[in-house]
C-alpha cells in the first residue's frame, strides 16, 4: 500500500495515509482547533507546524470561526468536516474515507464533494466507500461495487454503465389508451426490445445514436398523433448497475415488500468504492 | 509528488517518541477535564458527604481503640477511597475514547502505540492529584491536620498517588473490556464499594466479624490508609499483629507493583487485541 509492506512497514505507512470514519472520531471536549493541533502532534509535527497546519485547515473547511468552541456544540456537518480535516492534518498521499456525506444534508453533501475533489486534484488517492451510487458517480475514477463483502465488478462509470447497456429513450404518453401504439413507433425506431411500464405509462427502449434518435422518435409520435407528458434520452445510472449485477428490480422490490429472506438482494447492503 | 516529500517520516529515537506522543496524550486528557464538570464535581461532592456523613452522622458511634480523634482518623481514609473511585473516571474516559472512534483515529496515526495508554494513566495521576488537593482543603476545614514533617506529609501523597497510578490500570483494563460507559459505571462501583467498605476506611477492623478482619486487613485499601495515617501521625488503630499492621507502608509499595504488574499488562493485552 503506497510503496510500503503493510505489515513490516506500518508505522511509516501510518506517514502517509489518513483516515475519516463513519461517524466524526473527534473529541467533543475539545475545541476544533485543539483537535487538530492533537492530532497534528501525534502525526509528528513540531507545535509550531501544528498549530499553523491547525489554522490553515480550520480557513480551508470553513471552520474559522468556531475553531475555539468545544466541538459539542458543532452541527453534525462542521463535525464531519473537522473530522475530515483531522484526517488531513498530515498531509496524507493516500485517504481513506469511509461514507463521508452519510447524515448530510444536500449542502453539506456537495460541499464535501468539493473538497474531495479538490484533495484529488492536488494530488492525494482517496479511497471512498459510499452508499450513495450517484456520488461515487459524481467522484470516482475507479468503482467497485461491492455485495456481500464481495466484489461483484470493477470499473470506471461508463465501464459500469456500458454492462447494462447504453443509452435508451423514455417516452411517458398522456393517454393509457395510446400505450400500444406508442410502442409500435418506438420498436420501429429503437434498437431492441421496447419495455413498457403500465402504470407510469411509460415506454422504454434501447436507442444507439442519442439526440438524433430523440428527434426521430418525436418526429414519429407527433405524426401518429400521439400526445405524450414526457420524453428523454436516459443513460442508465449507477443504480441501474448495480440492480442488474445483484439480480432484478423486480425482485428487490418483492424482497422489500415480503421480507423474504432467502432472495439473494444486496440492494441495501450494497456499497461501492 | 510533492506533497509525498513533505510527508518523509521524521525520525526520532522511540523512547524520545514513546514519552513526546505519552505527553501529548496526556495534554488532551486534562484538557477535556474542566469541559466535563459532572465528572469531578460528583467526585469531590461524593467524598465531601462521605466526610460530612461519618464524621458528623455515623463518626460519633464508632470507638477508636486507643482513642483520637475520628476525623483526623476518618481523612486518610477519603483520600483513598478517592482514589480508588478514580479508576471509574479511567475507565469511563476509555470506554469514551473507544465508543467514540477516537481509539480508531490513535491507531491509525503514526504515533508511539503505547502513548494512548500512558497519557491516559499520568492524566488520571494528575487528575486524582487535583481532587486530593480540594479534598486535603476540606479535611482542614473540619480539623483535620497532619502531625508529622513535611517530608513525612509528602510520602503520604506520593504513596497516594502511587496507589493511583495502579488504580488508573486497573480502569484502563476495566474500560477496555467493557462497551458502554453505563456499564462501566455501573461494574465499577459495584468492585470499587465493597473494596473501599471492606476496609479500615470508616470502622477499625477490630470492630469486623473475625471471618472478615483477615481480608479487611490485607485489603490494599487498608493498607493504603493505614500507610498515611502512620507517617502523618493521624490515630492509626490495627486489630492484629503482622505484616498489615506493622509495615503499611512496605505493604502498600508492594500492592502497587503486584496491581500494575497485573493490570498494566491485561490492559495493553487488551489494547493490543483491538488493534487487529
Amino acid at each position: 500500500m503506497a510503496g510500503f509492506d503493510v505489515v513490516r512497514q506500518a508505522q511509516e505507512l501510518r506517514h502517509v495515509i489518513g483516515l475519516s470514519g463513519q461517524y466524526a472520531a473527534v473529541d467533543e471536549n475539545l475545541t476544533g482547533r485543539e483537535n487538530l493541533v492533537l492530532f497534528g502532534r501525534l502525526y509528528q509535527l513540531p507545535k509550531v507546524e501544528a498549530r499553523g497546519r491547525a489554522n490553515d485547515l480550520l480557513e480551508q473547511f470553513g471552520l474559522g470561526e468556531a475553531a475555539d468552541r468545544v466541538v459539542k456544540t458543532y452541527s453534525g456537518g462542521m463535525r464531519r468536516r473537522l473530522d475530515l480535516a483531522s484526517a488531513l492534518t498530515g498531509r496524507p498521499r493516500l485517504l481513506f474515507l469511509d461514507e463521508p456525506t452519510t447524515g448530510l444534508d444536500p449542502r453539506g453533501r456537495l460541499g464535501m464533494w468539493d473538497v474531495i475533489r479538490d484533495l484529488v486534484r492536488e494530488g492525494t488517492t482517496i479511497l471512498l466507500t459510499t452508499q450513495y451510487l450517484e456520488e461515487a458517480d459524481e467522484l470516482a475514477h475507479a468503482i467497485a461495487v461491492v455485495d456481500h463483502g464481495r466484489i461483484i465488478a470493477r470499473g470506471t462509470a461508463d465501464e459500469l454503465k456500458a454492462k447494462v447497456g447504453g443509452e435508451r429513450i423514455e417516452v411517458v404518453v398522456h393517454a393509457r389508451s395510446e400505450i400500444a401504439r406508442a410502442a409500435q413507433v418506438l420498436t420501429g425506431d429503437g434498437d431492441g426490445e421496447h419495455a413498457i411500464d403500465e402504470h407510469m405509462r411509460r415506454i422504454t427502449v434501447p436507442a444507439h445514436g442519442g439526440a438524433q434518435r430523440l428527434v426521430q422518435v418525436v418526429r414519429d409520435l407527433d405524426e401518429a398523433g400521439i400526445a405524450i407528458d414526457d420524453i428523454a434520452l436516459r443513460r442508465p445510472t449507477l443504480d441501474d448497475v448495480f440492480l442488474t449485477l445483484t439480480g432484478h428490480a423486480a425482485e428487490v422490490a418483492v424482497a422489500a415488500t415480503d421480507g423474504d429472506e432467502s432472495t439473494p438482494m444486496g440492494a441495501g447492503s450494497g456499497r461501492t468504492a | 509528488m510533492t506533497i509525498a516529500r513533505l510527508n518523509a517520516p521524521r525520525r526520532k529515537g522511540s523512547v524520545r517518541q514513546a514519552l513526546d506522543d505519552g505527553l501529548t496524550v496526556t495534554w488532551r486528557n486534562l484538557r477535556r477535564v474542566p469541559r466535563v464538570p459532572e465528572l469531578w464535581v460528583f467526585a469531590i461532592l461524593q467524598s465531601i458527604m462521605f466526610v460530612l456523613l461519618f464524621a458528623y452522622v455515623f463518626g460519633g458511634a464508632i470507638p477508636l481503640p486507643g482513642g483520637g480523634s475520628y476525623v483526623e482518623y476518618l481523612m486518610p481514609g477519603i483520600f483513598a477511597q478517592t482514589i480508588v473511585f478514580a479508576a471509574a473516571t479511567t475507565a469511563i474516559g476509555m470506554t469514551y475514547d473507544l465508543t467514540k472512534g477516537i481509539l480508531d483515529r490513535f491507531r491509525s496515526l503514526p504515533m508511539a502505540r503505547s502513548a494512548v495508554l500512558s497519557g491516559r494513566t499520568f492524566a488520571d495521576v494528575v487528575y486524582s492529584g487535583g481532587i486530593l488537593v480540594v479534598l486535603m482543603a476540606s479535611g482542614l476545614a473540619v480539623g483535620w491536620r497532619v502531625h508529622s514533617g513535611i517530608l513525612e506529609f509528602l510520602a503520604g501523597v506520593g504513596l497516594l498517588l502511587l496507589f493511583a497510578y495502579a488504580m488508573a490500570w486497573i480502569g484502563v483494563w476495566l474500560g477496555l473490556s467493557i462497551s458502554t460507559p453505563e456499564a462501566t459505571q455501573q461494574l465499577s462501583f459495584t468492585v470499587l464499594f465493597p473494596l473501599t467498605f471492606l476496609s479500615n476506611v470508616f470502622v477499625p477492623t477490630q470492630t469486623l466479624p473475625s471471618w472478615l478482619r483477615p481480608f479487611a486487613e490485607w485489603n490494599p485499601v487498608s493498607a493504603l490508609t493505614a500507610a498515611t495515617r502512620q507517617l502523618w501521625g493521624n490515630p492509626n488503630p490495627f486489630a492484629a499483629e503482622g505484616l498489615p499492621a506493622e509495615h503499611p507502608i512496605e505493604l502498600t509499595i508492594i500492592w502497587v507493583i503486584v496491581l500494575v504488574g497485573i493490570f498494566a499488562p491485561l490492559g495493553v493485552r487488551r489494547y493490543r487485541a483491538m488493534s487487529r
